[in-house]
């Protein structure tokens, strides 16, 4: 199969043979939120599933990938600071053309319920002017890079072919001129508000999407972690991509959730056919015993660890006896 | 745990403190087999945990890892040009600084049994001068690469820290004054005890499949089998354990040799398989954080995988087969 990518033409005249030859595919942003202590290659191979999945529906482009590293305030036993950890995502995907990190929600003093993520990355594009075609990472005249290529090779021909560099900084600078800009700081509580109510498909701007695994899926029925009202809200306005080993227990979950069940077709369960059990606790582990870890994760966030020597029986003792933060909300909500 | 190294002080002085402070380990060289077509990240992980495993014994030091693909007369199906696939296994390795590539057995003509290319691995050694302390790759002065630090880093403080990028050439470039020079070419089955000389060792690293198939009929002559288990030693990485365990239990061959026989168990389940790559390159399906991204470019750059090499070689004769029954005849 043909890696080369069709020179590109002027990007609007491409946009109407787009609308010509084919059917309007839907954006999807693919946002990934976790503890990243630390990035493996299990999290980065999660993006290229979920993307190969979306796109060989044919329904669906995926624009870019997003990690969204937890803030310290999530209080999981052995998390060690958000600023390394935010730094080794970086390391990771540094060489991705389409993979980055937003530290948003990393640097809110206070945990972040995920619903609240999503929100933010969706108003971030809400808030791009209006008749971009391609979010982000896309300027023409560079190239994308090879290594990304994916199965909708065929399907994008008609693509932008030319990815610039990501941007370095953390943070989105798109004008802020969109009529959704008041809605950024999102300050009053949103649920039960229908804000995203904007049909991100319809207006044309890319939707995000959660990517998960399926063990985050079945967390939804843990009692306490998780709002209905988000769950709701996660699998109606947003949708879920969820990579699992096999298959039938997300499938069964779905199937036995009132809440899930209803939003069945926005959430897609994509079968992991590498199995590829990297864990990041396994990972601690194996530094805190000095074995090698080694090509489970990529080297210069390796490196990193090393050069810091970031995880020991010390730093897996954090927050050792504190509730976690999706419980302790819980908990004051109930009294 | 710190993975910084002392300073190193001459090399003498330290190996008497060794002899007088520790027990004489024997050094190990993991010798790996295989089509690496392409190479993936499991097979590199195979090296990291094996030379961990043997390690965390006390009673070893890994000096060296080896990859040597097979060579085209193995008429695996799918088998592509083997100057692909040792480049790529260049590529995957050319960041570490133990472990590197053998193309010997991948030039020659007809397939190597693998005891051969043991035993060519082991002349190999013995060749070097006899007063060497570290085989191949050790030179003072350059630092050791962090990324490959491991579980011995206390049982390695006297050791040689500073370890010098790896050769870029293919062959050993030692002296031949050594009086096993003759046996180069192993034309005799080897008898010479690695260990009492003082000279690194071979061992065949594997995974669980390879150990299994020796019991697959036509496949391996016995003896060699014998010998491999013998005089060389092998380490099998498994997920499960218990199999291979069974295996070498029920195996006549094998049991004799049951403390030469290393199994490790992976800790983390890693099923990256080249042939499930292949599979995912021909679908457009993305590899990537299977397999190091250099290796992930060159197939990409050359289009190496498709589903016309996947055909090559059909119906022809797996070459060990092939040789058994020629045995025979």
């Amino acid at each position: 199969m043909s890696r080369k990518r069709p020179i590109a033409s002027a990007k609007r005249t491409r946009t109407a043979r787009t609308f010509d030859e084919v059917p309007k595919k839907s954006k999807v942003v693919l946002l990934s939120c976790g503890s990243f202590n630390p990035v493996t290659n299990m999290h980065l191979r999660m993006f290229e599933l979920a993307r190969d999945h979306l796109e060989d529906t044919g329904r669906y482009e995926v624009v870019k990938g997003i990690l969204s590293p937890v803030g310290d305030g999530y209080k999981k036993i052995g998390l060690i600071e958000a600023s390394h950890r935010v730094e080794m995502a970086k390391l990771a995907v540094e060489s991705s053309s389409w993979i980055e990190v937003d530290s948003w929600e990393s640097r809110q003093a206070d945990w972040q319920e995920t619903v609240k993520v999503l929100r933010h990355q969706q108003q971030e594009l809400l808030s791009q002017e209006p008749d971009t075609d391609v979010v982000g990472t896309a300027k023409p005249g560079r190239k994308r890079k090879r290594m990304d290529a994916s199965s909708a090779t065929k399907r994008r021909k008609l693509e932008e072919p030319d990815i610039a560099p990501k941007k370095t900084g953390n943070n989105w600078s798109f004008p802020l001129h969109s009529p959704f800009a008041f809605l950024l700081h999102y300050a009053a509580p949103l649920d039960g508000v229908e804000i995203i109510g904007i049909s991100a498909a319809s207006s044309g701007e890319p939707r995000v999407m959660l990517l998960c695994g399926a063990d985050v899926l079945e967390s939804f029925g843990v009692p306490g972690l998780w709002k209905p009202q988000h769950i709701e809200e996660i699998a109606s306005t947003f949708g879920l991509v969820c990579i699992t080993r096999g298959g039938s227990d997300a499938e069964a979950f779905i199937q036995g959730s009132d809440l899930l069940l209803p939003h069945r077709s926005n959430i897609h369960v994509v079968q992991e056919w590498v199995a590829n059990d990297v864990s990041a606790t396994r990972i601690r582990h194996g530094l805190r015993c000095g074995h090698s870890v080694r090509y489970l994760l990529p080297d210069p966030v390796l490196g990193y660890i090393q050069e810091r020597q970031l995880y020991n029986a010390e730093s897996e003792q954090r927050n050792e006896g504190v509730v976690l933060a999706p419980l302790q909300k819980c908990a004051r909500t109930q009294e």
